[in-house]
């Protein structure tokens, strides 16, 4: 006889058990340390905190160990945990200006104030795999030059003394901290919450954005005025003290994209900005942040709308990763319900298509289609 | 705050903590106030996926109480696997009763069904909703949905529906059929399918509405009018599958299809797995279980 | 004023008295006219009471600016009491208030003066939490629309001036419109906007 499907509580602690099986892998190999994936896969952990939205490299390593790489899952595993933490209040704002910078480059000067200072960078590598990675061969002391200690002024401010460049946009004191965690979205978004979501959004989603910009979707003639990676320093306002008080330091990524502009109904001719800003180091998102942000002030400008990259809601509401892999995801539900509802419809339509077949009436309805 | 004794230490009761909790319960309150409006509300990311289910527990976690008993659905069923995690996740956090029994829950949380037994007062009803934008399929843009909704131009949403009549002869919208809420608002049922429309009709019941990933909540009160759109000339009707439970006998009730074998051999049951249980448990049996006792 | 004053006659159990509390409102909220008890209360200094404070615990926070009838606002007890236990800010204007708190009915700004909402953000608009003497005392009034199967009726008092005109304006708004919770001394009903007073019969 017909049994219904039972035990699902039984299988889920089962897969559950399985999936950590997998996860810890063969137990005669060492179990990765946090500090090793946090010191060692740290761009992977940065990727994770910036679209986590959650500065903590150990929590970061944690998410990445625990969702055995999968870096979306990660991500999700933090904002999970992010969500269940009590407000305290709201931070000043980070002064990049003041930033130790570990890499800064600008591709508009050849040379500037404070110099092209490479970092860390994969440019100019040879992706050539490295069989001595594959063992632990030891690494050089990387050189450090004099005075990296001290802040370097912005590109944009060297365009600012001239007047060729717009303003960075001040931000009216009444209206506050926009917070899109804490206030639904509403369309049409303030630049501020606007940035906030693309801060969080997926890298692989803003890159494909950005890229499509360059090919001529909503064409920006961007320069990469000025990439900067370092450490800032977060500050919080203390009411009871009337001074604001040191947290500590964040590495943020910070990208100032400088675009030619003819000029519009709105503005006169001169260099408009993209602006990108995002946790640790990770300067592909900074970078495509920064272009899809100025796509997305086509309409502030007065630019023609043509482009999926300028279009405000298409891009914001799609941009969320843990929202996409959610609802994207979701199809393996059961749908059975309403799979049944469609199953009887497309029979019932199939028979009535099939018996005007029969009676001749079916080709009219074929030419009329 | 303080975790309630035998829930977990980190966590707050139901997980969520008070402030998300007063958020949410104030946007309940305007929900109910304006029926069938959808509430924008600054959903949370919960420690299930978006699409799974956050938005109706969401709901939960803000009404549920130590004195609640909570039934999770998924499909009709109690027993399948989100149905499953819902509850565990509740158990868990909340440390509240649960039950299968319809009529024992006073919170009941469902996807894509609504209970064959009748609702009774004082009774809560959670539904989980993937897209609560009955036009989102019409018009895509939220700014153009919402000025529809503010100036009660549903005409689109007729035009569709008879776009479908002239087209097939009949409306082809099976689930997710949209309503009429006390004349005013067009809503989504969420994905149930038409089949349970009428149940939510004057029902003495409150029910509530969650969308976790799209950031809304609606509610229709107890006894309100809520009409499933038609026309006079193509009356809304629901689905009949000329056919009892098998299992259980139970006429014009939904029925799930099930595969017995690769021969094409099929049978039809109740999809909602309380309500076959409890008809059998008072002695009801269909053709499956009848044609068993005889042998 | 004390220090202990303010501090003290929060919610005993923030988590679970609050959870009864704002279950008492839902239910309130969809059956209108019906009367429920919100469970263990808060201890206000007055002329806050304590049905209207536990539901301004319940409810509000630092993100709902609340409005307060003269008498509230003139004590400092009361504000300091809100600062303390809500936090929320309090607003002179009513029209942005997410809550307004009144403990006379009768002399209270017409409903128009409070926050309508508009057609597309109905939602925006301000929950008037009225203190009442009780829920049988007063003009009958009967009332029909959304949970209620038939008709109800019930009869607090004291109301607002001219409630019955300034009622059916409110409800001809809809969806925009302020929305009522009724504090008894030691229960909640509300009126919805979408209630509609009908004729009483005799």
């Amino acid at each position: 006889m017909y049994v219904a499907v039972k035990g699902g509580e039984a299988a889920i602690e089962n897969a559950h058990r399985l999936l950590d099986d997998r996860r810890r892998g063969d137990r005669s190999v060492p179990a990765l340390t946090l500090d090793q994936i946090a010191g060692q896969l740290a761009l992977a952990v940065d990727r994770v905190m910036a679209e986590g939205s959650l500065y903590d490299r150990e929590l970061g390593a944690l998410a990445v160990k625990q969702a055995r790489g999968d870096l979306i899952e990660a991500i999700f595993l933090l904002r999970a945990y992010r969500t269940t933490l009590p407000r305290f209040g709201y931070s000043r704002p980070v002064d990049t200006a003041a930033m130790l910078v570990e890499r800064r480059i600008s591709a508009c000067y050849k040379d500037l104030p404070g110099g092209q200072v490479l970092g860390p960078t994969f440019d100019y590598t040879h992706r050539l795999l490295d069989p001595a990675l594959a063992e632990d061969a030891g690494t050089d002391q990387p050189v450090r030059r004099e005075g990296e200690t001290e802040p370097v002024m912005r590109v944009s401010e060297i365009l600012a003394g001239e007047g060729l460049i717009e303003g960075d946009g001040a931000v009216a004191q009444e209206k506050g901290v926009g917070d899109i965690t804490r206030t639904p979205m509403e369309f049409p978004m303030d630049r501020d919450t606007r940035l906030q979501a693309l801060s969080r959004g997926d890298e692989g989603f803003l890159l494909a954005l950005g890229y499509s910009t360059q090919r001529g979707y909503a064409r920006s003639h961007p320069f990469a005025g000025e990439i900067r990676i370092g450490e800032v320093e977060v500050s919080v306002d203390i009411p009871e003290l009337g001074f604001a008080v040191s947290l500590g330091r964040v590495q943020v990524t910070e990208c100032q994209m400088v675009n030619q502009f003819k000029g519009s109904a709105k503005a006169p001719p001169q260099f408009t900005r993209g602006y990108g800003l995002v946790f640790g180091q990770s300067e592909r998102k900074a970078m495509a942040m920064a272009l899809v942000d100025r796509a997305l002030r086509a309409s502030e400008l007065g630019e023609d709308m043509t482009a999926p990259a300028q279009d405000e809601e298409f891009v914001i509401s799609h941009s969320d990763n843990v929202q996409a892999t959610g609802f994207v995801e979701h199809l393996k539900l059961p749908h059975y319900v309403d799979f049944q509802a469609e199953l009887d419809l497309v029979r019932r339509m199939r028979a009535e298509h099939d018996a005007a077949r029969v009676t001749g009436a079916g080709d009219e309805l074929e030419a009329a289609e | 705050m303080n975790a309630t004794a035998g829930a977990i230490a980190t966590y707050n009761f139901a997980y969520l903590d008070e402030q998300t909790k007063r958020m949410i319960r104030r946007a309940i309150l305007k929900g109910i106030a304006i029926p069938g409006y959808q509430v924008p509300f600054a959903s949370r990311e919960m420690p299930m996926p978006y699409g799974w289910g956050t938005g109706g527990v969401q709901v939960t976690a803000s009404i549920l109480g130590p004195d609640d008993t909570l039934k999770v659905i998924d499909q009709g069923a109690d027993d399948t696997t989100n149905a499953i995690s819902i509850r565990k996740f509740f158990q868990k956090t909340a440390g509240v009763a649960t039950t299968t029994r319809t009529g024992d829950a006073t919170v009941i949380q469902t996807r894509h069904r609504i209970p064959e037994t009748p609702l009774k007062s004082g009774q809560v009803l959670v539904y989980q909703v993937p897209i609560p934008e009955p036009l989102r399929f019409l018009e895509p843009r939220e700014t153009e949905t919402r000025k529809m909704h503010a100036l009660e131009e549903y005409g689109l949403m007729h035009v569709k529906l008879y776009e479908d009549i002239a087209r097939n002869g009949h409306i082809a919208t099976t689930y997710a059929y949209p309503v009429k809420v006390e004349g005013r608002y067009v809503m989504d049922p969420s994905p149930t399918p038409k089949f349970d429309n009428p149940k939510m009709h004057m029902s003495p019941a409150l029910q509530l509405f969650g969308a976790g990933r799209e950031k809304r909540i609606y509610a229709i009160p107890p006894f309100t009018r809520v009409v499933s759109l038609d026309f006079e000339d193509h009356p809304f009707t629901v689905q009949d599958f000329g056919r009892p439970c098998a299992l259980c006998g139970a006429e014009h009730v939904y029925l799930d299809e099930v595969i017995l074998d690769d021969a094409g051999g099929r049978m039809f049951i109740c999809s909602d797995t309380d309500h076959c249980e409890e008809r059998r448990e008072a002695g009801h049996a269909g053709e499956m279980l009848a044609g068993e006792a005889a042998q | 004023m004390s220090e202990a004053e303010h501090l003290a006659g929060g919610l005993a159990d923030p988590v679970f008295d609050a959870q009864s509390a704002f279950r008492a409102v839902m239910a309130a909220m969809a059956e209108p006219g019906t009367v429920h008890a919100p469970g263990r209360l808060a201890g206000p200094p007055a002329p806050l009471s304590a049905v209207a404070a536990t539901i301004l615990t319940t409810l509000c926070d630092a993100d709902t600016p609340v409005w307060l009838d003269p008498a509230l606002a003139a004590s400092e007890a009361v504000t300091a009491w809100i600062a303390f236990h809500a936090g929320s800010p309090v607003t002179a204007n009513p029209v942005e208030a997410h809550f307004a708190f009144v403990t006379d009915p009768a002399a209270m700004p017409a409903f128009d003066g409070f926050g309508l909402g508009s057609h597309e953000y109905p939602d925006r608009s301000t929950t008037i939490v009225l203190q009442v003497a009780g829920f049988d005392g007063g003009e009958p009034l009967t009332l029909a629309g959304p949970g209620i199967e038939t008709t109800r009726t019930f009869a607090p008092s004291p109301m607002p001036r001219n409630f019955t005109t300034q009622w059916a304006a409110n409800q001809a708004r809809f969806p925009r419109g302020v929305d009522l919770v009724l504090a008894g001394p030691d229960a909640v009903a509300c009126l919805p906007r979408y209630t509609r007073l009908v004729p009483t019969e005799d």
